[in-house]
């Protein structure tokens, strides 16, 4: 039994979260509106509310200002005259290095890899915990122990000889390659979320569909996927903030700066050393790159913390 | 008793998992049109021994035998059988009608046939009406009329069945038990159903399978389990409230137990023990005799009433005899109370005996 | 396999051959193959050939030509790579306590029936969504020494305030620490909150019967029921820590000078741009161990103890 270990340690990691927040809250009542500790607790959320909020409130007042108004000014201060020309300069012709077009170049990047990365990682990773949970076969459970343990070794370890089969394949360097090493690394948590999800439904359900004479696929489409939308938008919640988020693999698996997804091109523009910082379109332009995480984190909500939380053990 | 015409045949059946043998050497045949209940406590195997008769369990050994064909390797859909679960196991994103011709569907069953065996299945359950519907907006004692439709379109000649009727309330279980009843004698297929609720065991089958520990521990009709219990085992679990047992010693036609020699007169050996034999002897709540039956009684004696539960229909009375608390099972009109002193009769006749050492009857 | 028959004497006689083991359900195996590969050549077998290769004279191309320990002789003795060691375990240390700390104090004031529950929890938890680059480039900009905090609080009259952490090399840890725990508090004081969620109220109505107070409770009852939420956290801190890269690649680029380097960034940079290969293999060799070294305790503490129990 020693090989389940690790399973149950890698799913005892997205366990809590499993206790939904919906349940309320269970700590003592404060006693009265405006007693002390009222005033305590609310002054002090006050406060890290300002410490958290601050940095996004910074990254908008300062991409709506002019550059001369940066120097003289305070980051604080609300522009005096709002600007959009950082915006647009951010997205169509900011520098990298020598070529100037702007982090449109990027997104597009990100957008490319990132839509084929998120369709094959869910796809692969619903049918293998469908497979793991459902079609047991000698050595499935050793497969999968091995998977969830690789998602606890620093990807520095395996990044060099990724580089070489990617390079046999002649995948080396391209989008393509990239998506693969997504659709990889992405591999372990969202097997493991669609596992345990799978693993929630009552098994006399399977057993009915194969007494109807349902083979693997068709009750993989036409019984399990149904059910499984819930836990494909955690997956795709993961997924998509996953991979436009990452930086490492882009860097490192992405041979010429044409290519480069959003974050690599965003480090590149702001940490380049030549010619005058323009603080606004940097900030800007990290906007831009933060706006699609963004955007999914406000629209979904509670499926996001349940994402994340899962999504914690890939780190 | 051998049975000629075997429906399902289940030979040397082995099944472990990993080292846990849960099956073990197990023969059982099952007559065509037979309505054989499986009956044993939790985790004993039955629900295991159901799953590898539909296929969705591999044997680790042995063979089954549907309708005269090895089928210890066949697919579950390819066996002739349909199976109702526990808990429904409806497909949740269909609807019923969806559910009961999914199967069908799989098996590529022209659509004329498709909606005849529906609209029969329907009529038979009753469930015509809801046919549009999701299993979510069914009550449950619907949704399992659903689960037996989906094994009934099937048209196959055995049923398997898995505990249906537990997850209902008490009053819904003898309306469903009374209808499966009915739907057997109409159908007369083959049914193996497995539960661990005596009554539906006792009414329903035509043959009891009591299960221990993944052997068969006798196999027999209802009459016979109650009656003549093969073993201890069988004699404890089977009554409710079960049998009381004193430990003793069998004389010839006396069994000796502690203050008390009661005369065996017309008990039936199974084989004449030797004299000095220890035994245990049981004896059900509702054959000791009270009041007017007294006088049939071929032994009779005076006990103290310890406790009093009057359960309506009966009253059973707890007393002390023989060094043991014995159960006795009384007319719910008694008037007895705590303390009376109550004259008891035993026919060892409709006790049972069993060899202490091997617990098997005697 | 084999071929049995053991019919009875009754009834016919059929013999059914056990069909093989591994064809039986090849679908699901077919469908696991990406799996299988992943999880075999790609982690396990890349995870072998790196450290195998570690042990390796690897400059610009790998090449299996032994150099038995060298490469760790030199790694230990390289001063970059002390000050990542040092780095990291300062950054560690700290953001550990840290994330713990404030995650679990976050959670327990969120759990006790705030109005606005869910406004301060998205605050908290929306850094959780951004990358570490914008992460980075944000706490970078704020903390401009020309124009950033420093800058603000001096023209609010502060005039001698100094906090500078991207320009002095003795506390450019804690410029990365504040930035990162922006980025990672959220996550575990959702996890936290989950945890106290999951805890039977009649444990504070138990605990105001017996007139403990609120934070004696807390300290005594509730952290103590709570342990595995903890140990979660610890786990998912741990292994965020030991990937710190890109904050410091887009924060600090490991400065100034080396003073904020990492590991991680060591490694990079020994095999992509230093062509040291060798190199980049045992520095992540020993990342390696160093998880290794924090997971086998918590492997441990988790299921060690349950198997006896
Ligand atoms: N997949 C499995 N792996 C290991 N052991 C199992 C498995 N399935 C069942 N068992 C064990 O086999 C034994 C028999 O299980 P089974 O489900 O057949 O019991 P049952 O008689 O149906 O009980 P119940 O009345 O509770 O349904 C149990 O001890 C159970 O723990
Ligand atoms: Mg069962």
């Amino acid at each position: 039994m020693a090989d389940t270990g690790m399973l149950n340690a890698a799913a005892a990691v997205t366990q809590p979260l499993r206790g939904t927040l919906a349940a309320g809250p269970r700590g003592p009542k404060p006693k009265n509106k405006f007693s002390r500790s009222n005033i305590i607790i609310y002054g002090t959320l006050f406060v890290v509310a300002l410490y958290y909020a601050l940095p996004l409130y910074v990254m908008i007042v300062t991409s709506l200002k002019g550059l001369p108004e940066i120097r003289m000014g305070n980051i604080f201060a609300p522009p005096l005259e709002v600007t959009f020309q950082p915006w647009v300069k951010a997205w169509q012709e900011a520098c990298t290095g020598i070529n100037c077009d702007g982090l449109s170049r990027g997104f597009w990047n990100s957008v490319r890899i990132l839509i084929p990365s998120v369709i094959l990682s869910v796809a692969i990773a619903s049918v293998n915990g469908y497979a793991l949970s459902m079609w047991k076969f000698k050595g499935s459970e050793v497969f999968f122990t091995i998977l969830m343990i690789g998602a606890f070794i620093p990807y520095q370890v395996m990044l060099y000889p990724i580089v070489i089969l990617l390079r046999e394949a002649g995948l080396y360097g391209s989008l393509t390659g990239l998506v693969l090493v997504h659709v990889a690394f992405g591999m372990p948590i969202n097997t493991l979320l669609f596992r345990n999800y799978f693993a929630s439904i009552p098994e006399e359900l399977f057993k009915a569909a194969r007494v109807d004479g349902a083979g693997f696929w068709a009750i993989f489409f036409k019984i399990i996927l149904p059910m499984s939308l819930p836990i494909c938008v955690v997956a795709l919640i993961i997924q998509v903030t996953g991979i436009w988020n990452d930086f490492l693999f882009g860097v490192t698996y992405i041979s010429s700066p044409d290519r480069y997804p959003m974050t690599v091109q965003l480090n590149n523009i702001v940490n380049s050393v030549q010619g005058v910082k323009e603080y606004n379109v940097n900030m800007a332009a990290t906007l831009l790159t933060g706006l699609v995480p963004l955007v999914i984190y406000f629209a979904s909500g509670k499926l996001f913390v349940r994402g994340i939380a899962a999504g914690a053990v890939k780190g | 008793m051998t049975i000629q015409n075997a429906s399902v045949s289940i030979k040397n059946l082995d099944l472990s998992f990993g080292a846990v043998k849960v099956l073990q050497n197990l023969n059982l045949d099952i007559g065509d049109g037979e309505f054989l209940v499986l009956l044993g406590s939790s985790g004993c195997g039955k629900s295991t021994l159901l799953n590898v008769i539909a296929g969705l369990l591999e044997p680790t050994d042995g063979q089954i035998w549907i309708k005269d064909k090895n089928v210890t390797w066949a697919e579950p859909s390819e066996r002739g059988i349909g199976m109702v679960f526990q808990s429904y196991a409806l497909y949740p994103q269909m609807t019923v009608e969806g559910n009961l011709t999914f199967g069908l569907k799989n098996a590529k069953v022209p659509k004329a046939e498709i909606a005849k065996r529906v609209a029969r299945a329907a009529e038979i359950l009753q469930i015509e009406p809801l046919l549009k519907r999701k299993p979510g907006a069914l009550s449950g004692g619907q949704r399992q009329r659903v689960a037996i439709g989906r094994a009934l379109v099937r048209d196959v000649e055995v049923f398997l069945f898995d505990e249906p009727l537990s997850n209902l309330d008490a009053k819904l279980r003898a309306d469903l038990r009374v209808e499966l009843k009915r739907l057997h004698n109409n159908l007369k297929n083959t049914m193996i159903y497995v539960t661990h609720d005596q009554v539906e065991a006792m009414t329903l089958a035509d043959r009891i399978a009591i299960m221990k520990g993944g052997k068969i521990m006798q196999l027999g009709t209802p009459a016979e389990i109650y009656g003549k219990p093969q073993n201890l085992y069988v004699a404890d679990f089977i009554g409710s409230p079960s049998m009381t047992f004193f430990d003793g010693t069998v004389d010839g036609n006396i069994m000796r137990i502690p203050g008390h020699d009661l005369p065996l007169g017309r008990y039936e050996f199974t084989s004449q023990p030797a004299p000095g034999t220890p035994a245990i002897i049981g004896v059900r709540p509702e054959h000791v005799m009270t009041g007017d039956n007294l006088r049939s009684a071929p032994y009779t004696t005076v006990v103290e009433i310890d406790l009093v539960e009057p359960m309506g229909s009966d009253t059973l009375v707890y007393c002390k005899f023989g060094g043991q608390t014995m159960r006795v099972r009384m007319d719910g009109q008694a008037q007895v109370a705590v303390g009376d002193r109550l004259t008891i009769g035993i026919d060892p006749a409709a006790a049972s005996l069993f060899d202490k050492t091997t617990e098997v009857r005697l | 396999m084999t071929t049995t028959d053991i019919g009875p004497n009754t009834g016919p006689r059929e013999t059914v051959r056990r069909p093989s083991r591994f064809l039986r359900n090849l679908s699901p195996k077919i469908a696991m193959l990406p799996l299988i590969f992943t999880a075999c050549v790609v982690f396990l077998g890349g995870t072998l050939w790196t450290v195998l290769y570690s042990f390796t004279k690897s400059g610009l191309l790998p090449r299996l030509s032994w150099v038995g320990l060298d490469q760790y002789e030199r790694l230990w003795s390289s001063r970059k790579w002390i000050v990542s060691i040092e780095n990291l375990a300062l950054y560690g240390i700290c953001s550990l306590i840290g994330t713990l700390v404030i995650g679990f104090t976050l959670a327990a004031l969120l759990d006790r029936k705030i109005r606005g529950e869910a406004v301060f929890r998205s605050i908290f938890l929306y850094p959780f969504a951004l990358s570490f680059i914008v992460t980075g480039l944000v706490w970078q900009w704020i903390l401009n020494p020309e124009l950033g905090l420093q800058n603000v609080v001096r023209e609010w009259g502060w005039t001698s305030f100094t906090f500078d952490p991207l320009n002095n090399p003795e506390i450019v840890m804690f410029g990365l620490l504040i930035a990162g725990l922006w980025q990672g508090t959220g996550l575990i004081m959702c996890i936290m909150l989950a945890g106290l969620r999951g805890i039977d109220e009649d444990i504070w109505k138990a605990a105001r019967v017996d007139g403990i107070g609120t934070v004696k409770t807390y300290i005594r009852v509730i952290i103590p029921m709570m342990r595995p939420v903890f140990v979660t956290s610890l786990v998912l801190i741990a292994a965020g820590i030991v990937k710190l890269y890109d904050l410091v690649v887009a924060q600090t680029s490991g400065g100034p000078g080396i003073s904020s380097e990492v590991p991680a960034k060591y490694v990079m940079t020994a095999m992509f741009g230093g062509q040291n290969l060798g190199q980049g293999f045992a520095a992540s060799s020993m990342m390696l161990l160093m998880v290794v070294i924090i997971l086998i305790p918590w492997a441990y503490l988790e299921f060690g103890g349950k198997k006896h129990g």
